[in-house]
């Protein structure tokens, strides 16, 4: 027993390197594996109010641009409004209106990376906002990522620009699906793997969430195709797509909560069980 | 004694937020940022316990880690340059660190030189090791070390000079 202690003593700052070294060591296999980084994420209140407090004052700096990015989505939406076939002189009580599945928040990112491999990006709203994990996140021009922790008030997400993250995509021409995910290169190209050899695919195509996922409703906005190859077995696509979304430049973003989402696991779960 | 604890706190402290505010948003050429939070470890008294600096270099590592998501790369990063330190003062300033007299204000430039080099190069390639965590890119990795290491020792050694308090 001396011994040992005494082997402590004397080996104690190599002891405590290996200790430190390999607590270290567990918190980066655990941000590198899907949902597992509960400890170590900037979602907590002293980063998230620093990083709120700067972003007050820096939000300033590009008010112009992002100002220009809502008008032209208001420009947008009000063609959609006033072109639609709905006569606007009477108002309709629809119930499945009220009970549609997708709701959306509102949030701005206080905290925005692209340059690192595994990127996460930090919203200014939390579990006070109902907001939850597995939450989508969209610009009005793209999708952006994956709710991953969330504090009171503040939200981490896994951006489409983390080599873990994966997300179903699907050409916008015919139904192909694949699945989106990113190499880590260029922040505004992603890749679109697994589409079969099958599909047409042709420069300039559209992509969009093929909304498999209940995270993503179908048919928002991805990229479109910039080039594209077989991989090494020759029966898939492996797809470079250019971003819609500059997400080195993203402020207001939209949280899309899926109501069904409860409903649909417990099926899954009860269909699963049931082999 | 005290003069020296209160300038590592604020060290401490202002290095964290000066890399997780302002040297986070450079992304030079899209990916290459300098990481000079690690001129704490660099600069850390040489006579102060050693258990005590590989603790607070691990505190360090974990603010920027906390800060940027990332996991435990910074802390893993930080942890081992910390540890490593004694041997690459040895090697650079030779007979000096001996007898434990070294002051970082007027040391030999090219020993400093060397001494940043060593520890910055080793620093950056176990955090992009872990943070790319794929082997086959081990071309990225280089990459990305050698890039970030010039921006990152060129900015210690201005920093280093500018704060240095001549004391002739």
């Amino acid at each position: 027993m001396q011994q040992i202690i005494n082997f402590i003593i004397r080996n104690k700052t190599f002891l405590l390197f290996l200790l430190l070294l390999s607590l270290s060591f567990t918190f980066t296999i655990q941000t590198h594996s899907y949902h597992k980084s509960k400890f170590i994420n900037s979602a907590n209140f002293l980063t998230g109010g620093v990083y709120n407090s700067v972003n007050n004052i820096s939000e300033y700096l590009n008010l112009k641009t992002q100002n220009e990015l809502l008008t032209e989505e208001n420009k947008r939406l009000r063609t959609l409004l006033y072109n639609s076939t709905n006569n606007h002189d009477s108002i309709q009580l629809d119930s499945t209106l009220i009970n549609s599945p997708y709701h959306f928040t509102t949030a701005n990112i206080i905290k925005n990376t692209y340059s690192a491999s595994t990127n996460i990006l930090l919203l200014n709203k939390g579990t006070k906002d109902s907001i939850k994990e597995d939450f989508g996140v969209i610009t009005t021009k793209g999708i952006v990522g994956i709710v991953d922790n969330t504090s009171k008030h503040f939200a981490t997400i896994i951006s489409i620009l983390n080599t873990t993250s994966k997300i179903s995509a699907q050409l916008k021409k015919t139904n192909h699906f694949g699945t989106l995910t990113w190499n880590g290169k260029s922040p505004y190209f992603s890749q679109l793997v697994d589409i079969p050899k099958i599909a047409p695919v042709k420069e300039g195509d559209t992509i969009i969430t093929s909304g498999r996922s209940s995270i993503f409703p179908k048919g928002i906005p991805i990229g479109t195709i910039h080039d594209f190859k077989l991989d090494a077995a020759e029966n898939y696509y492996e797809i470079n797509i250019k971003l819609f979304n500059d997400m080195t430049n993203i402020e207001h973003v939209y949280i899309i909560e899926n109501k069904d989402v409860p409903e649909i696991t417990n099926l899954l779960k009860s269909s699963s069980s049931n082999e | 004694m005290n003069n020296v604890l209160y300038r590592n706190i604020t060290r401490f402290v202002v290095l964290v937020l000066v890399q997780v505010l302002v040297l986070n948003q450079i992304n030079f050429l899209g990916y290459i940022n300098p990481y000079i939070y690690i001129l704490f470890v660099f600069l850390y008294p040489v006579k102060n316990s050693r258990t005590l600096f590989i603790l607070l270099s691990f505190v360090l590592g974990l603010c920027i880690d906390l800060f940027l998501d990332s996991g435990g790369i910074h802390a893993a990063a930080c942890v081992t340059i910390a540890y490593i330190r004694p041997v690459v003062l040895k090697f650079c300033f030779g007979t000096v660190y001996e007898y434990q007299t070294i002051k970082f204000d007027n040391v030999e430039f090219g020993s400093k030189l060397m001494y940043i080099t060593i520890l910055t190069v080793i620093h950056h390639f176990i955090l992009f090791s872990l943070e790319i965590f794929n082997i086959s890119k081990i071309i990225l990795i280089l990459q990305k070390t050698l890039f970030s290491s010039i921006f990152t020792i060129i900015l210690c050694i201005l920093v280093t000079i500018i704060f240095s308090r001549k004391t002739k």
